[in-house]
C-alpha cells in the first residue's frame, strides 16, 4: 500500500513546479496551464486524505474543484481570445489596462 | 506492486509537469499537460477514485485540452514562442519559490503521523453509490450552485469571445 505522505509529497511537488509556471511565466497561455497544475495537485491532496480516513468528502471536493476549473477555462480562454483580438498580445506584461 | 504504479505514474507526471513550465512553445507546454493529466488520473485509480479517474479524462483531458489546443490554433501562436523563460527581475519570485518548495516538503516530512494510521477503505464495494449518494443528500446546495456557475460561465464565454459587429 502507497503511504499517504507520498501522495502528499507529489502534490507539493506539482504545486511548486505549477507555482513557478504561474509566477515565472510571460506567456498568459503557460499562466493558465500552470494554473491547472495548481488545482490538480490540489486534487490529489483532497483524494489522498480521503482515501485515509475514508470519507468521500475528499472525492465530492474535487468533484467541484474539476467543475470550477472548467468554468474558469472557459472564462479565461474568452477573455484571452478578446485580449488577443483587441491588444494582439500574449505577454502578461503588456496588460496594464487595470493598472491604476 | 502498488507502489512501483505510483512512482512511476508520479515520476511520469512530474517530468511532464516541468515539461509544462519549460517548453519555450504552448504547444508543447499543451501535449505535456496532457500527458501529465493522463499520469493524474492513474493515479486517481491507485487511490481508489475510479469515478474521479473518468472524469479528470472526460473533463481535463476531453474538453479543456482540447479547448486549449483550439485557442492556440485560433490565435497566432508564433509570436509567442520565443519568449524568455526567466526576465532578470524575478528573482524575489523565484526566491520565493525555493522558499514555498522547501517548506512545505519539509512540513511533510516533518509529520510522521501520516504513516502510522493503515488507510481506511471507503464503503466496502460499492463506492460510486455511496459517493453520489452522499453527494445528492449532503452536498445537493453546492452541486446546483456548481451547476449554475457552469452555466454561467457559459454564457460569459459566448460574450466575451463573440465578433464585435454584431
Amino acid at each position: 500500500m502507497v503511504p499517504l505522505w507520498w501522495y502528499i509529497l507529489l502534490g507539493v511537488v506539482l504545486f511548486v513546479i505549477g507555482a513557478a509556471g504561474v509566477l515565472l511565466r510571460r506567456n498568459i497561455l503557460v499562466v493558465l496551464m500552470s494554473l491547472e497544475l495548481l488545482l490538480n495537485s490540489v486534487n490529489i491532496n483532497f483524494l489522498a486524505f480521503g482515501r485515509q480516513y475514508g470519507d468521500f468528502r475528499g472525492q465530492i471536493f474535487a468533484i467541484f474543484v474539476i467543475a470550477i476549473t472548467a468554468a474558469e477555462v472557459a472564462v479565461a480562454l474568452g477573455i484571452l481570445v478578446a485580449l488577443v483580438r483587441n491588444k494582439s498580445t500574449l505577454k502578461v506584461d503588456d496588460v496594464t489596462m487595470m493598472k491604476g | 506492486m502498488d507502489q512501483g504504479f505510483f512512482l512511476l505514474f508520479a515520476s511520469v507526471s512530474v517530468i511532464a509537469a516541468l515539461m509544462v513550465v519549460v517548453a519555450r512553445n504552448p504547444v508543447h507546454s499543451a501535449l505535456a499537460l496532457m500527458a501529465c493529466f493522463l499520469q493524474i488520473s492513474a493515479i486517481f485509480v491507485l487511490l481508489g477514485a475510479p469515478f474521479l479517474a473518468v472524469i479528470q479524462l472526460f473533463v481535463y483531458v476531453g474538453a479543456i485540452m482540447v479547448l486549449f489546443l483550439f485557442v492556440i490554433m485560433m490565435i497566432d501562436v508564433r509570436e509567442a514562442v520565443l519568449q524568455r523563460f526567466l526576465p532578470g527581475g524575478n528573482l524575489s519570485a523565484l526566491v520565493l519559490l525555493v522558499l514555498l518548495g522547501l517548506e512545505m516538503v519539509a512540513l511533510v516530512l516533518r509529520s510522521g503521523r501520516f504513516a502510522v494510521t493503515e488507510p481506511v477503505a471507503p464503503g466496502g464495494g460499492d463506492e460510486i453509490r455511496q459517493l453520489s449518494t452522499t453527494l445528492f443528500a449532503d452536498y445537493l446546495l453546492p452541486f446546483e450552485v456548481a451547476s449554475v456557475i457552469l452555466l454561467a460561465a457559459l454564457i460569459g464565454a459566448i460574450v466575451l469571445a463573440r465578433k464585435e459587429s454584431g
